[in-house]
This record gives structure tokens, sequence and C-alpha cells, in this order.
């Protein structure tokens, strides 16, 4: 992952006071709607954070990791799938790895089984490079599938049987548009889902870690999944039409 | 012919998070596979579970992770064994999974009346079984002590609220007293799958209910 270090007072941030991430807890890693500015060694370089839904992280000594250099996810996706690209692939798992991690031991299992299970599920986003589909599904979306069938298997949940594979893969050329719309949608999510009340959170989290029943979970989460599904819904549609 | 029934949001998530006993997964997988607007709801809870990844806490990977896991892909792999396609038939590839084959495979056992049913092998916090049901006849009336979700493969059936076709899947809780008839034309067959033993109203049932195990 790239970094770019600056001294803080080269650093511009505008950043929307309201931003419900920003004013959210615990969270490393903030959603900035902003653009940032970074001087560094002379070059300017404008990131226009907005425009990607670019996650950046500050740490404590005023450096920016500038997450997005690296962080078009489905673009790195692609180089993995179209040219076997082994930096593209440790900038996913430099990203990735550690919250498959986190999740799985959210999940109830150990650090060292945790571990071994995030290397398969990166080994397996590797594998199956060729069945990502970046205008259904963000890069997170689609490491969340393949991790939450690798616990089923490391802590024998239940056993859950899959929908029929589409009878067709994504398109190899993604329409980048679309591509870009679903990312900016999952962003949105994850501002959304940050901004609920922390109950509602909480219920919605230990839901996915697989803490609850299913008539423990509610129907209602708050959360605006409309557009993501009229955008999936449309997906399909023009697959299926092309399939016919 | 569209589907009119759909699977819940509770369900979806449930599903989507892997939170529900085999047999009620079964019954959603099927029920996907027959309904891109389920498939779109579940992807979109999905990309929740998502979210949850991205935002929630990370933890540090060993320090030798990531090369180990370069080494890893850097190995040729076996291709990987495609599961063998399934034609297309009345019962869509999860179920057909579990049967050994389409509807040619299943192996049925009277239960009276015409009605014939075959209980799927799953994990026994729930049960799901086929249940085939000819045009016309009535399943008995039965009240429910958990959560029931009846899918049409084939033909129709109606109850005191609605008709349910092919891909409908009806939700019955405890509230639910129905006594579900198979619509005249062709054979009914659904997928059932309950939390509870089923209580029917009649005596014989209930006396048969122990050696039909429904």
């Amino acid at each position: 992952m790239r970094v770019v270090s600056a001294p803080s007072d080269n650093l511009e941030l505008s950043l929307r006071p309201s931003d419900p991430i920003r004013s959210g807890r615990r969270k490393r890693c903030t959603m900035l709607d902003a653009t940032i500015t970074t001087l560094t060694g002379g070059t300017e370089a404008t990131y226009v954070a907005a425009a990607a839904g670019i996650a950046l992280r500050r740490k404590k000594d005023g450096q920016v990791v500038n997450a997005e250099a690296d962080t078009d996810w489905p673009g790195l996706m692609v180089r993995v799938r179209d040219r076997r690209d082994r930096e593209a692939f440790a900038a996913l798992f430099r990203h990735f790895a550690p919250r498959i991690k986190g999740f799985l031991m959210k999940s109830g299992a150990s650090a060292t089984l945790a571990e071994e299970c995030a290397q398969d599920v990166m080994a397996t986003l590797w594998q199956k490079a060729h069945l990502f589909d970046p205008t259904r599904a963000s890069v997170a979306t689609w490491v969340f599938t393949i991790a939450r069938n690798r616990r089923i298997d490391a802590l024998r949940r239940a056993r859950r049987a899959e929908p029929e594979d589409l009878p067709w893969g994504p398109e190899p050329e993604p329409d980048q548009a679309e591509v870009m719309e679903a990312q900016q949608e999952t962003a949105q999510l994850g501002r959304a889902l940050a901004s609920l009340p922390e109950p509602q959170r909480a219920l919605i989290e230990r839901a996915f870690y697989g803490d609850l029943s299913h008539s423990e979970i509610a129907a209602e989460t708050g959360l605006p999944l409309g557009t993501i599904k009229s955008r999936i819904r449309l997906a399909l549609e023009k697959l299926r039409q092309q399939m016919t | 012919m569209s589907i009119r029934h759909h699977l819940s949001d509770q369900l979806l998530m449930a599903y989507a998070a892997a939170g529900l006993p085999e047999a009620f997964s079964l019954v959603i997988a099927t029920h996907v596979s027959l309904c891109d607007d389920c498939r779109a709801r579940l992807e979109s809870f999905d990309a929740v579970g998502g979210v949850v990844v991205e935002m929630g806490d990370e933890v540090a990977m060993g320090a030798d992770a990531l090369a180990a896991t370069l080494a890893r892909i850097e190995r040729p792999v076996a291709p990987p064994v495609a599961p063998a396609r399934r034609a297309p038939g009345v019962f869509p590839t999860p179920l057909q999974d579990y049967v050994g084959g389409d509807l040619a495979a299943v192996r049925w056992r009277r239960v009276g009346g015409g009605v014939k049913q075959a209980i799927l092998p799953t994990a026994k916090d729930a049960s799901v079984r086929l249940l085939y049901i000819p045009a016309g006849t009535a399943v008995p009336d039965h009240g429910h002590r958990g959560l029931e979700l009846t899918l049409v493969l084939q033909g129709a059936f109606a109850d005191d609220s609605d008709t349910f076709a092919r891909g409908d899947v009806e939700i019955a809780d405890e509230e639910v007293e129905h006594t579900p008839v198979a619509l005249a034309g062709a054979d009914c067959i659904c997928l059932a799958a309950t939390d509870a033993p089923l209580r029917f109203r009649g005596l014989i049932p209930r006396l048969a209910q122990p050696l039909l195990r429904i």
C-alpha cells in the first residue's frame, strides 16, 4: 500500500463537520467526503475523495496513509484476474486480511484459526478472481461472502445451501460508471451503518457475526438498501436479456 | 408467470448472515434460484455483511502471513472439480443436490389420501421435506408451533388466505391455522421446512404423526 506521508501543516482536510462517520466512534478508518491535498516533496497530489469513496487513515503521527491510490479495490481485482498481479494482491491482502481475521474472531474463532482462515479466504479471492462482478458487489461484499462460507466450515456451523449459480459470469469489461456507482453505494451504506443508533448497529453486527438466531434478527435494519437492491436487480435483468 | 409471494427481509438477512437452520437455508436457496427479485434483495444484505467486515476491528496478521499466502497461490491448484451441472428440471440446483437428482430421483413415502412425502437429510434443529399432493386434495388441517416455510415447485395450492403457484413461498407462524388444498390441474409438489413438528387437528393424523415424522 502506498503511503503518502506529509507533515500535518501541509495537509489540508476539509471535512463536513456533520459527517456521520467522522463523528463515529473507535473507527480508525475514516471515509472522507472531502478533497484532500497533500504536498510531498514538492509534488502535489490531489485526491478527490468524494468521487472515489476514498478511505483514508490518519495515523497518530500525522501521516496519512493514502488508502486510495491503492484502494480502487475493483481495479485491483481486475489486475489480479487479468494479469495475476501479485502486487495488487498484496494490497488487497494488507487491507482485507486483518479485517477478515477480526471478523472471524468476533464470530468466535480463536486467533490461530482466524489467522489460518483469513489466509484461506485471501487465497480463494485469488483463485476465484474471475467470478467477481464489480457491478453487483463491492470487493468487501465479496470478501464477506467467502469469509462467511469459510466460517461455516471452520466453526462447524449449519450447512448452508447456495442458490443456483447464474449460467453466466461477469462481463469481462464491466461498465466503469456502473462499477463506480456500486462502490459509491457501498460507501453510502457504510456511512448509514455508522450513523445508526448504537443498539441498532450492534444488533446488525451481531447478526453477521453469527450471534443471533433467525428469530432474534430484526426485519427493519434502518439501512437504505433500496438503491442497492434496484441496481442489482437491473444488472440481473440486463444479464438475463443478454442470455436470450 | 411471476412470483407473488416472496421471502421476508428477516429471513433473507438471517440467510445472508448464515444464521438459519440448514432446513430453512435449503428453502431460501431454492426460492432465490427461482426469483431474481429475492436474489437482488439477498445480495443487498450481503452488502451489509461487506460493510460490517470493512468497518469492523482489524486484527494484525502474523508477520509471515502475506509471504505464506503468496507462496500458496504460487502453487498450482488442481482445477476445481466443477459440480455436475444439473439439468434444468422441476427442482433448482440446490434442491437437486439434496435429492440427488430431479423429480424422478425422489424416494416418496405414502402418508395416506394420495399424499406422499420425502424427508430430506439435514441437521436436526429443523426439518425439510418434499410433499406431493394430488390435484384437488386437501392437506390435513394443521397449525404450527414454530415457523413453517412452504415453497411451491409444481402445481398450486390455495388456503384461506391466498393462492400459491410455482416459486411462491408461504411463511406461516404460530398464528396460522390453515387447510391448504392442491388446486385442480397438475399435482402439487412443495418443499416445506419447519422448526417444530406440525400439529394436525384430527385424531387419526395425530396418532399417525409419530410414524410419519411430521
